[in-house]
């Protein structure tokens, strides 16, 4: 038996431990840590409801924009507002390019050095990369000079004896079984999405000032004022601007991404069968094209797929969520079993080994983590675009089907089952990308119908005065971040926040065991992992690397003073 | 001084270069003008400034002893690290759009450590690093976070240690250190939390240190500072909490191409109302670029693309000494900024916001513990819900990189 300690796990946003044993070759137990705590939602308590998402926004600035998001659509659901279309379109525009944007960049930079082995670009030829290239995909840039060019520059690199980023990677690991070709077409891909992310997400800028961390959000719409004939807000020529990188997103997502992922996958077909997990998917809807909790108009939808079962979307009841913390370094008062969020607390009481350590304490009744473990009806629950994209498909989203469908004959008429693994997670990933297209062109199509027939309006000002509100409200907002089912609840007294907390997707999918010892679905997902080389466990840092990991998000904190919960009814 | 959309200069460096300045033809004149005082070309100084928004670059168009540099000798070793932080400030450098963060990352800059894009983890990633903290040659320490202090630093460990010991063990294998974002500066918002968060000045001794605020960094900035430092082996000009004046000498209010507006008394009243369609002042709505000082009307983000202003909403100060502090809440209106032909009133608020003032909570240098107890600091918010700053902290005494003598060093 081997003890394998992956820390700090990098290519991700955060500070996540990990730490395993592996019998005869695989991974028998495995447990997550999140290493790092600020301690946001205290700090909300007692300010203007209405300035909660920019202070919220920053519990991540790699999932920038989703707490901003988030957070108005909790201070709107307590105060009783619909925002007008506009701020809705402006609002599902961003979120759509932040998902496009931080997947590529996650599935390149992330992601891919997990399968990817850049030495191995050095043996490649560029005349047979050219070839392999344009035999799957019209990409521009696939001549045989454009990979001459990128491996010289990997090659310059590794001669100059400072590999800077590549310094320490596994690289010659056995479980890297990529052609040299397709190193190199991958390495030259990494590259060119670098320059593609930092282009196409100029739409952020553009209604939202910057990015990350953007700047117009309003509780009650935006604050990115629309008219065709003003040269100084949003007009046509920066409604063009926009379009036109939605294009760039449509021809790197088709032409690069896509070809790439149904390329590289067979290639590894074993990680179709490795990192299932429970098998228990949760996704709580998002992307609204009416009436915040229209149901029927959301781009992604709500439900739950329970043991991997696809016949049948379970109906999703907030009501059902507890957040358990028997393996968590906070404290209840009065008994430590699972509560819901309402009721919630968070008394921080650090109970790990005194820094610095070897290892985490690890035994049957130690804390090991600052993530709380969230459960759905006692279940634990995966989170994020396999979440997404099975639902969606289980509740018969026919474009989401035929992505699916497509996909599965395309990787040699696998199963659906499929899916449940560490390379479905890199598949939906994908496809969602490619499902959220179509949709980013349809609102940018309607927010210039709206403008031509005269709707200017990006805000309901009726309940921005304060004074407007009742002495109490309360409420929950939704959204589905990159990584998952994101959820805000918010309780307003006079005026102020008494009571704010994040249930975050990273938490659901990174948490620790529960009071009952129920894993993580990091943790589920990791048993069996084969490992070849315990000193260097790649395998391990490919399914969590699946997940896309964001723990600044999943860290959080609520009320260490005991104040009382918020009460929120489902509409 | 710079107007609505202007320049920003710095009278500091025009004194010292001597001679009649260049014509102040480019937002970068404060480089200029130092490029020129060191006998660069101007010919060279357009090809170098048009690489100026790029993140730890060397571009192909730099002097000729970076050129050469690069060319013959050891890439410059750069660690970043990470601590109570949200990656924002990373993300922001993976914007960098000129020269290209591949090109950094391949050719210019040997970024040995960090940890949201590194290929390396666990073991493998922590030897890179404790090789270059036991051969202390480290160039530039780059750090994204706070620190937590509290409770024997157990709110943030990597590897097993804390990230107060990894930040002193690799501050002192540093030349330089660079603290990126409100978080690493000052402490940020975890500063008002429960883990004694602090920023890295207050807990890294003697070592040279350029803070660049913002919410996140500007990435511009940060490569504009970095080369500079490459090239002359010293900081630009630096104000009393190390920050180079060229990016944070100068009124958002004085640079903002709103400022015509507000001069002539025409205000946004309400969020899409007819004077926000025409791109009026956000005064009324809170916005604090009369009292914040950074040069984001100018280099703008996302390579130039827009600003928080430029797309309709107030600034929030975020490049400002404690904001979370001193300039909430973000929709309260700030007080008595006087109208058109009152230029001075501005100014004076100006001053306030980057002079020294108050000694209101003045800490000490490695007197970590004593900072656990001091209070916030929140503003005042008269009844008519304006919002009324404290004063600004009085910075510690923490050394500034050595200076090349054309500017304020603290």
């Amino acid at each position: 038996m081997a003890n394998v300690v992956i820390d700090p796990v990098t290519r991700i946003e955060g500070h996540l431990r990990i730490e395993a044993q592996v019998d005869g070759g695989k991974v028998s137990k495995a447990w997550s840590s999140g290493t790092m705590f600020r301690g946001m939602e205290l700090i909300l308590q007692g300010r203007d409801p209405r300035e909660a998402w920019i202070w919220a926004q920053r519990i991540c600035g790699v999932c920038t924009t989703v707490h901003a998001h988030t957070s108005v659509y909790a201070v709107e659901n307590a105060l009783g507002i619909e925002i007008p279309p506009n701020a809705r379109l402006i609002r599902n525009l961003i979120a759509g390019a932040q998902h496009i944007q931080d997947h590529v960049i996650h599935f390149y930079h992330l992601h891919a050095l997990d399968w990817v082995d850049v030495t191995g670009a050095l043996k490649a030829d560029p005349a047979a990369t050219a070839k392999l290239a344009q035999s799957i995909s019209t990409y521009g840039r696939s001549s045989e000079t454009q990979f001459a060019a990128v491996k010289a520059r990997v090659q310059k690199l590794v001669d100059s004896g400072q590999l800077s980023l590549m310094a320490s990677g596994y690289w010659g690991h056995p479980a890297y079984l990529l052609p040299p070709e397709v190193d190199l077409l991958a390495v030259s891909h990494y590259l060119d999405a670098l320059e593609w992310q930092r282009e196409v997400i100029k739409i952020h800028s553009v209604l939202g000032g910057k990015n990350p961390h953007l700047q117009t959000y309003l509780v009650g719409g935006m604050a990115s004022a629309v008219d065709p004939n003003s040269p100084n807000v949003i007009n046509w020529e920066r409604l063009a601007f926009i379009q036109e990188r939605i294009k760039m997103m449509r021809a790197f997502v088709t032409d690069v991404y896509k070809p790439d992922v149904l390329a590289i996958a067979p290639l590894y077909k074993d990680w179709f069968g490795i990192g299932a997990g429970h098998k228990n998917y949760l996704s709580y809807g998002a992307l609204q094209d009416g009436l915040q909790n229209d149901q029927a108009k959301f781009g992604f939808q709500r439900g739950i797929i329970a043991n991997g079962d696809l016949t049948k979307v379970l109906p999703f009841d907030q009501q059902k969520v507890t957040e358990a913390i028997a393996h968590s370094y906070y404290t209840y008062t009065g008994s430590d079993t699972a509560l819901h969020p309402y009721d919630g607390q968070t008394n921080p009481k650090y109970t790990g080994p005194t820094p610095p350590y070897e290892s985490l304490n690890l035994g049957d009744s130690d804390q090991y983590s600052w993530l709380k473990a969230p459960r759905y009806d006692g279940m634990p629950m995966e989170v994020g675009p396999l979440a997404r994209m099975l639902v969606a498909y289980g509740s018969g989203n026919t474009a989401v089907k035929g992505l699916v469908d497509g996909a599965l004959h395309a990787l040699g008429d696998v199963p659906a089952a499929a899916l449940f693994s560490t390379l479905g997670r890199v598949a939906a990933r994908m496809l969602e990308t490619v499902y959220l297209l179509d949709l980013m062109d349809g609102w940018l199509a309607q927010l210039m119908t709206n403008m031509e027939n005269g709707d200017l309006t990006i805000h309901d000002g009726s309940k921005w005065d304060p004074s407007t509100w009742p002495a109490e409200a309360e409420g929950w907002g939704f959204h589905e971040a990159p990584r998952g089912a994101l959820g805000h609840w918010v309780k307003i007294k006079d005026q102020k926040i008494v009571n704010y907390q994040a249930v975050v997707p990273s938490t659901w999918n990174a948490g620790p065991r529960d009071e009952k010892g129920q894993t993580g679905p990091y943790e589920a997902s990791l048993e069996g992992t084969p490992v070849a080389d315990p000193t260097r466990p790649l395998e391990l840092l490919r399914t969590i690397h699946s997940f896309d990991p964001c723990l600044a998000c999943a860290v959080h904190v609520v009320d260490a003073k005991g104040q009382e919960r918020v009460r929120v009814e489902v509409r | 001084m710079g107007d609505a959309g202007g320049l920003v200069t710095s009278p500091d460096l025009l004194s010292v270069a001597g001679a009649a300045p260049p014509e102040p033809t480019t937002e970068n004149h404060w480089l200029q003008v130092a490029l020129a005082h060191k006998g660069i070309s101007r010919r060279r100084f357009l090809g170098f400034a048009s690489a100026m928004t790029a993140l730890l670059a060397l571009p192909a168009a730099m002097t000729p002893q970076i050129v050469n540099a690069l060319e013959t000798k050891k890439k410059p070793v750069v660690v970043w690290l990470e601590f109570q932080d949200c990656a924002g400030n990373t993300e922001s450098m993976l914007r960098s759009s000129n020269p290209p963060i591949a090109d950094i990352v391949l050719d210019a800059l040997s970024l040995e450590y960090h940890e949201t894009i590194m290929a390396g983890a666990g073991a493998a990633a922590e030897k890179v690093l404790s090789d270059h903290v036991a051969a202390g040659d480290i160039d530039i320490l780059i750090v994204e976070g706070s620190i937590p202090t509290a409770d024997g630093g157990v709110y943030c460990t990597i590897a097993g240690k804390t990230a107060l010991q990894h930040l002193q063990e690799a501050a002192a294998a540093s030349k330089l250190v660079i603290a990126v974002g409100a978080c690493a500066w000052d402490g940020g918002f975890p500063r008002l939390g429960p883990t004694g968060a602090v920023g890295v000045g207050d807990v890294i001794g003697n070592k040279p240190l350029i803070n660049l605020g913002g919410c996140p960094h500007n990435v511009a900035n940060t490569t504009a500072t970095i080369v500079h430092y490459l090239t002359f082996n010293s900081a630009p000009a630096l104000d009393q909490y190390n920050r180079p004046l060229f990016a944070y000498g100068h009124l958002i209010h004085d640079q903002c191409e709103r400022r015509a507006n507000f001069d002539a008394g025409r205000f946004v009243e309400a969020w899409g109302d007819e004077g926000h369609r025409n791109g009026w002042c956000l005064y009324k709505m809170g916005c604090k670029g009369p009292q914040a000082t950074y040069n984001c009307p100018i280099v703008r983000w996302n390579s130039g693309t827009s600003w928080p202003i430029g797309a309709g909403h107030g600034c929030i100060a975020c490049a400002s000494p404690r904001f979370w502090e001193r300039m909430t809440p973000f929709y309260g209106r700030l007080p008595d900024v006087k109208m058109f032909g009152v230029d001075a009133n501005a100014q004076t608020i100006g001053l306030g916001a980057i002079g020294v003032v108050s000694v209101a909570t003045a800490v000490h240098a490695g007197s970590v513990i004593a900072r656990k107890a001091r209070g916030r600091r929140k503003a005042a918010v008269a009844p008519d819900g304006t919002v009324h700053p404290t004063p600004e902290p009085t910075p510690e005494p923490i050394p500034a990189a050595p200076s090349d003598g054309t500017g304020t060093s603290a």
